[in-house]
């Protein structure tokens, strides 16, 4: 098999190879997430102690807003889309990416979209400070010219985002080597097309948002305008019906990993290999009649509050499935402890923490409590960092050894592993506390009440932050120097990219399809 | 390798390297950044002063259609070359069956701002609900009607009738549809001869929709007062007709790009992709013409 590849920079520009571009993705969203992250150091170091220290009121918003964005659309998303670019294919044994060229477009788009978005935070009147949720009229009449060019980069993205999602599910439908039936796919492949077809749905409506606030902001429409017989209420209506789908764009794939990755150390199969695929479709559908679970405390009539209490708490049910499921692959297997199975049963248990508190501000009357306090920050973040990211770290160090040929040193890696479950845990969970005892989000004072918990949080966060840097570390040590891998490293893993290719994986694979039984 | 299968696949065909996603890229930036700078510069909202904008608009949009263009060349000749297999033809199927899934959202967040806006909003304004103090307080003079002649705030406009224009433009768009498919039909029969006729007559009827929705502008702007200013009638009024004109722009544009195929013998019966995908959007653009002209003007 040809093993041929471009070279120079070339290779990168002009690819056409879903691995290369896979690779760009993946390195993308790294960058972006120690730029996001950098800035939530700031927050951080801010919220030490009560009082303002380091940065002006206005300059922490806009931190606020763009870690809130980089992580989101620059960090989760695209290092989703680059396992989807790497795996998918192999998973399902075909050549490449159904449409390659497109998929490079989808790529490149991102770095110039996070130039104009971060390219804000040096403009006259500096970067957004809305949140990122850029409510109206926060957005709309009092945001920062800049706002032009972050909804601009905002279409970008969407852009982006549609592109690659078309191109996952065309793989899949079209892609799949003879015999690899749709109830045979790896869990990834199938939450990863249901979260294609999530993006298809949303992100043209996050683009129809955006653009509503820009011809409010600048072409007299009255969309979110009262006085013109608009209502900003509607932004937040249009804004969640995207966000909230969105929430489960950045967490499905983190499933899918997950549902690979505990058989392979359980050393038995998936639990409910079709429970599985019912339960992510179920949650997928569902997203898109909870949104306003968001807003219980704008003032929506009681039958509104009502319906989408309940239709957020049915949510539970697929999502009680699933980790049955998990636990019940893990119930009497040859487990062992890899560093990949600990960040995916770290993420289990953290993912069921973070939706226990999603049950709780489902709630209608309670929510009247939590609502844009710590509590709420303290359960986005648990579904998040130890979801979503957790998730991310998991298939790096399960797939490494096929993207480059070299394995990690697992003595590093459950070091990278304890340090970060331990700083996560005391970063979030403090937040919980702060935020139950009334501590609202997105202010860079507090009352001396909350001073403990906010320095536990804080110190929390510079371990894990440094904890992340030591992962970049191992990382380009494996693939420097690390020792090289067997063809199949984990015993347990199975799947095509496993059972019939070596590792590291040849720059083409599957021109020939394999065969599937 | 020995995991390969033994019977004989048509081979997908992945292309080698292509210069055109990163000049795309590249384009979309400066689109970007040069219209930011642009809108800026015109409403000098920002005292963003200058007047360069919307000469790098103007450059990433001749990127843009300069990339378009070569992009859509490597295609045609690679098709025409015998490159594709019928599983690539199944991919721009389903990926232009998606793309227009993603166009139905994005008219569905407008259409969904004009239901929220006249089912809810107007008569919360007008203090139903719990909303009387709102009302009471802030807008007694409002009385809630659509279309919503006047604002809260107290600008006036004049509704646009249904029964003119836009009926006229009702049937030109939808007879369009019908000669579209008398075209695919002949394309399919390999009746080249009418095949060209009704798509140049379906591309026809695409200009004289964009001539008489022009006019129908002129008069709402210079003698109906009504503007993308006259509160949300008149934003989702202009939201959603300016932007199902745009798409029938596009549209045109590919009818017209379709009908040179057809006359430099493109298509085959069994092989004419780009025809189906032209056709596909043209009858979207009508379907949601007709939403409009529902939503929009009659009701």
């Amino acid at each position: 098999m040809a093993d041929h590849h471009p070279t120079g920079i070339k290779r990168w520009l002009f690819t056409t190879n879903h691995k290369d571009i896979g690779s760009m993705y993946l390195w993308f969203s790294f960058i972006m997430f120690f730029i996001g992250g950098a800035m939530a150091m700031v927050i951080r170091a801010e919220l030490y102690q009560p009082g303002l220290q380091f940065v002006e009121p206005n300059f922490f918003n806009q931190m606020t807003t763009m870690h809130g964005l980089i992580m989101v659309f620059g960090a989760v998303m695209p290092s989703m889309v680059g396992l989807a670019n790497w795996l998918i294919p192999m998973q399902i044994g075909a050549p490449d990416m159904a449409l390659p060229r497109m998929n490079n477009w989808s790529f490149w788009i991102l770095p110039f979209a996070f130039t104009l978005l971060l390219s804000s935070l040096f403009m006259e009147g500096g970067a957004p400070n809305f949140g990122w949720t850029f409510y109206a009229p926060l957005s709309t009449t009092y945001g920062p010219p800049s706002t032009d060019f972050f909804i601009l980069g905002v279409h970008m993205m969407g852009i982006s985002s549609i592109m690659g999602a078309i191109n996952v599910i065309v793989t899949v439908f079209n892609m799949r080597a003879p015999g690899m039936t749709l109830m045979k796919m790896p869990l990834f492949v199938w939450t990863w097309v249901i979260t294609a077809f999530l993006l298809i749905m949303v992100m043209p409506v996050l683009a129809g948002a955006v653009t509503m606030m820009l011809t409010d902001r600048h072409f007299g429409t009255s969309f979110f305008d009262a006085a013109g017989g608009g209502d900003p209420v509607m932004f937040q209506h249009i804004f969640w019906f995207f966000g909230h789908p969105e929430v489960y764009i950045m967490i499905l794939p983190a499933f899918g990993v997950a549902s690979e990755i505990i058989p392979a150390f359980a050393r038995k199969k998936l639990f409910g290999y079709a429970s599985m695929v019912y339960a992510t479709a179920s949650i997928a559908l569902l997203s898109f009649i909870v949104w306003a679970h968001h807003m219980f405390t704008v003032g929506m009539p009681l039958a509104g509050e009502l319906f989408f209490m309940i239709a957020t708490m049915l949510i539970a049910v697929p999502t009680g499935v699933k980790v049955f499921n998990w636990v019940a692959t893990m119930w009497k297997g040859s487990m062992t402890f890899e560093t990949p199975m600990l960040f995916a049963i770290a993420f289990v248990i953290l993912f069921t923490i973070g939706g226990f508190s999603g049950v709780m501000l489902a709630m209608a009357p309670v929510d009247f409590q939590y609502h844009d306090t710590y509590f709420v920050v303290a359960h986005f973040h648990y579904v998040l960092f130890p979801g979503a990211i957790f998730g991310t770290t998991a298939a790096v160090y399960y797939w490494l050894p096929k993207w480059t040929g070299k394995m990690y040193n697992e003595k590093m890696g459950k070091i990278h592993f304890w340090w970060s479950m331990i700083a996560v845990n005391l970063t979030f969970f403090p937040m919980h506390f702060s935020g139950l005892a009334g501590m609202p989000r997105r202010i860079p004072d507090y009352n001396m009440m909350f001073a403990d918990f906010n320095q536990l949080a804080s110190i929390g966060a510079f371990a894990l932050g440094l904890s992340q840097l030591f992962f970049l570390f191992i990382v380009i040590k494996t693939i420097r120097s690390g020792k090289k891998s067997e063809d199949k490293p984990w015993d347990g893993a199975t799947g095509l990219e496993w059972d019939k290719l070596p590792c590291p994986a040849p720059y083409h694979t599957f021109d020939t399809p394999p065969k599937v039984d | 390798m020995s995991t390969e299968t033994k019977e004989k696949y048509e081979k997908y065909y992945v292309p080698e390297q292509s210069p055109w996603p990163i000049v795309g890229a590249i384009g979309l930036f400066l689109l970007a950044f040069g219209g930011g700078n642009f809108i800026q510069q015109t409403t000098g909202k920002y005292g963003n002063e200058g007047s360069w904008g919307w000469l790098i608009f103007l450059v990433g949009l001749s990127i843009i259609l300069y990339m378009m263009w070569s992009w859509w060349r490597d295609t045609v000749r690679e098709s025409m070359g015998g490159l594709y297999s019928s599983q690539m033809d199944r991919s721009f199927r389903q990926g232009m069956l998606w793309f227009i899934t993603s166009e139905v959202m994005f008219f569905a967040a407008f259409f969904g701002g004009l239901f929220y806006a006249r089912t809810m909003v107007m008569p919360w304004l007008g203090g139903e609900g719990n909303n009387a103090m709102t009302h009471a307080l802030l807008w007694p003079e409002f009385i809630p009607s659509w279309p919503m002649v006047e604002t809260p705030a107290g600008d006036t406009t004049t509704a646009m009738g249904a029964f003119g224009l836009p009926a006229i433009n009702t049937a030109i768009l939808l007879t369009s549809s019908w000669t579209l498919t008398i075209a695919h039909h002949a394309l399919i029969k390999g009746n080249r001869n009418t095949l060209i006729n009704y798509t140049v007559i379906t591309a026809l009827l695409g200009v004289i929709f964009l001539c008489l929705q022009a006019y129908e502008y002129y008069e709402a702007y210079h003698h109906m007062g009504l503007t993308l200013g006259s509160g949300i009638y008149g934003s989702t009024f202009f939201m959603l007709t300016g932007f199902h004109g745009l798409h029938v722009t596009i549209g045109t544009i590919f009818l017209i790009v379709l009908s040179i195929r057809c006359a430099s013998g493109h298509f085959k019966p069994e092989n004419h992709f780009a025809f189906e995908a032209g056709a596909w959007y043209w009858h979207f653009v009508d379907v949601v013409w007709l939403f409009l002209f529902i939503f929009v003007y009659i009701l």
